[in-house]
């Protein structure tokens, strides 16, 4: 049985007085795909903030691939694997598509600076490289006309395309979307979840996710875990959650 | 509709008279230990009641003259043909083909003070140049970019008196002291926000200035260090007789010796040390560390997520435009033969900025432009001169609410994907 | 009692004089800060402006035979905040107000701008040389043997103290007990908010510009009595030292800007007596970066959480 890809225990948050995240748990195995979900405020985000090292943790264990990362900033929490999206679309705006896909791969490609300066072939195989990875992945994402147009020139959905592609460019090993259908429409709610499944299936790619569409995480979740005002309530497959009378009562309220 | 306008126009009125009648209308005046107040003169008054009269009439009159405005065509943008060439790389190279055969035939066709003018303006390209980095590409607010200029111009000013060190090797060193100054300032600071980190740029100049006042046993104080070595042109000197076991140029060539060469020569030099800055950082715009800068000054949050380290990459950008200040400074001191700290003051660092806004934030030419008009004006409106920092000052509140972008904003070349 | 006790008293009593000024100028930084978050780059140079307006009325008045002192100083305090609030409106509504939203660059730039106007302005209709103005309040009380070394506190630095002390409570009173305060207090919490409830949150703003003139104003008349000596220039250093000390107390505190201000003061005081004179401007400015790298919510600040 191979170790968890992510492993959370304890997690706690305090913003002041504020307890905004209690003992909250998880565990995300390699291959997965992970959704949580919970009422507004329940502090998903503010999880999610606390594993990428967005936040920093008040309390709690993160075990990120073997290593606990609890308290690393974000950029070093991305540079091990863990690439994060945002609710609202964060893509370099004025930068064309495929700029932002050149940045995305900073952290791998030749950034010496003499190198840079005369166009050493290292450097110039480094660029090359980086362009045909970006060609890659526009490719799959079908954004591959759109290459040389500048960021927000793109629908949303096309946007929403772009920046999973962006995290893809990294080679990442946990993907983490916060709220990725936020926006979409049907028809690109269920591309998403196409090339969410995709990216599973053919790139060793683990996805823990923030939804509220309920279709979408009961569909392509092969676990949940439900959170309620910063607690953990729930743990389990769709079938079990979609029938847990606490998940049911946090959503509905009392009857 | 005028009705409604009068309160406020005579309200503003009022407030234009309350500002200026007491602080502009009386003189004080110091006649020994006596303190005493003289009316600043009739052409003043006069001033005053005119600007009040216009404030009253320009709010009483305020919705007609908006409709007015709206009606009227607005600032030229860019035209547009010249947006449409800016983006063909073909013509973009000729036009720097141009600018530069210009440049370099400019001492053959200009006088001497035409030249000696010019190389002002290239000083302060290559300084406008180099905070362009760290404001309009990285986004980085320093107010204390002066403070690097200082340290080039000084330490190659120390390292010539102290250690002989001739122009060419001071021209590196003292881009490397710079450079190194900006990593250690950066480092502690670059994580601070945007605001604050203005003031801390700020307060590191003014240290500098202070420093280089206060500690005379290095530096001289504020009389300055003289005697620094001009540069020389493979050891050839420019001066009519040359320094022991030297040889002067005028002889080595075979003409008669003329003031005008020497001036020439640093005009050119100039222009080499403004290329190379052009050339590096136009490298540098299209490597990864250019495309990060811009990352970052888009969106910070999201490089962190990219795994883009962003103190690291602000910091790229602060060492790098320091060097460029260094070199600057090197240059300057090198040309003037004598450096104090008066020429280190924030006032510099303010017109440097200026000169980057004005040009437009991380475009290159809108920075040649903008240093040209800043050295050229002051000269042509000589009789002006007492107005020179009113108007300056003036003119970068008018510039951030008529046009922030700048002249000439910045039309960067992307990379692209060929299909 | 050893000399070097009532060495180091004067020094902290010198300190907290000129750090109750500081207090002074740095509300008015902070309170603009609390609620539009930017930093009024010309607000040193209102300072100065309150100078010489103090000077100039004084001097008028002393032309017209006018000779008691408690009516000079009261004039200049009233007049100095009267024209230093419209400067501070002016300057808001003209230069800033416009500018507001967006990038914060562009304020910045453009208050930047401001300040180096208004110095020329200043240096041009009343010259770049110092003006002094002799004392209007001598002496003061000895503290210490009468025969051997002693500090002493003028009565000058006592009305510094007082003078300081009564705009603080009025301040605190305002903020804390009427209507405007309580508007005040909510635009710095949550100005959108405060916005949508109906406040008007531009005369909010003005305001917060108009008491911060008219405190740097008082400090403004307070120091050129105290020095006696002004000059264009003079803003500017105040103006950075002020920050800093609104920096070090917490921006956004208005106990925190005096606390600051306080400290601040008795650090210089305390390196000029102790260290040198020269470098205690350094001594601001280092006071200043590390307070930003260690504690950059200041003293009395909360720690800003960055919303992701």
């Amino acid at each position: 049985m191979s170790r968890p890809l992510l492993e959370v225990s304890g997690l706690t948050m305090r913003f002041g007085g504020l307890l905004a995240v209690d003992g909250v748990e998880l565990s995300v195995e390699p291959g997965q795909i992970v959704s949580m979900i919970g009422p507004n405020g329940a502090g998903k985000t503010t999880v999610f903030n606390c594993l990428t090292g967005f936040y920093k943790p008040s309390g709690g264990k993160i075990v990120f691939d073997g290593q606990e990362i609890q308290g690393l900033p974000g950029f070093r929490v991305a540079r091990r694997g863990m690439i994060r999206t945002f609710q609202h679309v964060r893509l370099f705006k004025e930068m064309t598509v495929v700029e932002n896909l050149l940045v995305a791969q900073h952290q791998h490609m030749n950034t010496s600076m003499l190198a840079g300066l005369f166009k050493t072939p290292s450097y110039r195989r480094s660029e090359r490289e980086a362009m045909e990875r970006a060609a890659y992945w526009l490719e799959r994402v079908d954004l591959h006309e759109f290459a040389n147009r500048e960021a927000n020139t793109l629908a949303y959905g096309q946007q929403r395309r772009l920046e999973i592609a962006r995290c893809m460019v990294t080679q990442p090993k946990l993907l983490m979307l916060d709220e990725p259908a936020a926006g979409l429409n049907p028809r690109e709610t269920d591309d998403l979840k196409a090339l969410i499944a995709e990216l599973r299936d053919n790139h060793q790619l683990t996805v823990l996710l923030i939804e509220h569409d309920m279709k979408l995480v009961m569909s392509i979740s092969d676990k949940i875990v439900v959170i309620n005002q910063g607690r953990p309530l729930a743990a389990g497959t769709p079938e079990e959650i979609k029938q847990n009378p606490d998940v049911i009562k946090a959503y509905l309220g009392e009857t | 509709m005028i009705r409604a306008n009068l309160k406020p126009a005579v309200i503003s009125a009022v407030v234009v008279v309350v500002l200026s009648g007491l602080l502009m209308g009386v003189r004080l005046d110091q006649d020994g230990t006596n303190l005493s107040l003289v009316g600043a003169g009739p052409d003043v008054y006069w001033k005053i009641a005119i600007a009040a009269t216009f404030i009253f009439f320009y709010n009483l009159f305020r919705d007609h003259l908006a409709k007015l405005w709206q009606s009227m065509p607005g600032m030229p943008k860019t035209p547009k043909q010249l947006v449409e060439v800016s983006k063909k790389p073909v013509l973009r190279q000729l036009f720097w083909c141009f600018l530069i055969a210009l440049a370099i035939l400019w001492p053959f066709i200009s006088n001497r003070g035409g030249t000696d003018l010019a190389t002002l303006v290239l000083i302060y390209v290559m300084l406008g140049l180099g905070l362009n980095i760290v404001v309009g590409l990285a986004g980085l607010l320093d107010l204390g970019y002066v403070g690097f200029y200082a340290v080039g111009a000084y330490g190659y000013a120390l390292l010539a008196m102290y250690f002989d060190v001739g122009f060419w090797t001071g021209l590196i060193s003292a881009g490397l002291l710079a450079a190194l100054f900006g990593f250690l300032l950066g480092f502690p600071v670059l994580r601070l926000r945007g605001d604050y980190l203005a003031i801390v740029t700020l307060g590191f100049g003014e240290i500098i200035r202070i420093l280089l006042n206060n500690m005379t046993w290095l530096t001289n104080g504020p009389n300055g260090i003289g005697g620094i070595p001009k540069p020389t042109l493979f050891g050839l000197e420019f001066s009519r007789k040359a320094s022991e076991g030297m040889q002067s140029f005028h002889d080595f060539v075979g003409i008669d010796y003329s003031s005008e060469h020497r001036v020439m020569f640093l005009y050119l030099l100039a222009l080499l040390l403004v290329l190379i800055t052009l050339f590096v950082i136009n490298r540098l715009l299209r490597m990864p560390i250019g495309r990060a800068w811009e990352a970052l000054r888009e969106d910070e949050i999201a490089c962190r997520a990219l795994g883009i380290n962003p103190t690291a990459v602000k910091l790229s950008a602060f060492t790098i435009g320091a060097s460029f200040a260094g070199f600057a400074g090197c240059f300057f001191a090198a040309r003037q033969g004598f450096i104090s700290p008066e020429s280190f003051t924030f006032i510099e660092s303010a017109i440097i900025l200026a000169i980057v806004v004005l040009g437009g934030m991380g475009s290159q030419i809108g920075v040649i432009l903008a240093a040209i008009i800043m050295t050229i004006l002051p000269e042509m409106a000589r009789e002006f001169n007492e107005y020179r920092m009113l108007l300056f000052g003036l003119m970068m509140v008018l510039m951030m609410i008529w046009r922030p972008q700048g002249l000439l904003p910045m039309n960067r070349p992307h990379l692209e994907l060929r299909t | 009692m050893p000399e070097s006790l009532y060495y180091f008293i004067q020094q902290l009593l010198n300190g907290l004089t000129v750090g109750s000024t500081y207090a002074l100028i740095a509300i008015g930084y902070t309170m603009v800060y609390g609620i539009i978050g930017m930093i009024n780059f010309a607000h040193g140079e209102i300072y100065m402006i309150g100078s010489y307006i103090a000077f100039i009325v004084i001097a008028a008045l002393a032309m017209f035979g006018i000779e008691s002192v408690p009516l000079l100083i009261f004039a200049a305090f009233v007049i100095s905040m009267v024209v230093t609030s419209a400067y501070g409106y002016s300057i808001e509504r003209v230069a800033y107000r416009p500018l507001r939203g967006g990038n914060r660059l562009i304020p910045l730039i453009s208050a930047i701008g401001m300040s180096i106007f208004l110095q020329n302005l200043v240096r041009i209709a009343q010259g770049s040389r110092d003006i002094a103005m002799p004392s209007l309040i001598t002496g003061g009380i000895d503290i210490g043997p009468q025969d051997a070394f002693h500090a002493s506190l003028s009565y000058m630095q006592m009305i510094i103290f007082a003078v300081t002390l009564v705009s603080m409570v009025l301040l605190t009173l305002f903020i804390s007990r009427s209507r405007m305060g309580r508007a005040c207090r909510a635009c710095a919490e949550d100005l959108k908010m405060t916005n949508l409830l109906g406040i008007n949150t531009n005369g909010i703003i003005a305001l917060t510009f108009v008491i911060g003139a008219a405190l740097a104003a008082i400090a403004g008349v307070l120091l050129g009595m105290y020095y006696g000596v002004i000059n264009p220039y003079i803003g500017f250093m105040a103006g950075l030292k002020a920050f800093t000390a609104a920096v070090l107390g917490g921006i956004g505190s208005i106990p925190g800007a005096v606390l600051g201000g306080l400290l601040l003061g008795v650090t210089e005081a305390i390196t000029a007596g102790y260290f040198s004179t020269e470098y205690k401007d350094v001594v601001a400015f280092g006071l200043l970066i590390l307070i930003l790298l260690f504690r950059p919510s200041g003293i009395l600040g909360r720690p800003e959480v960055e919303k992701v």
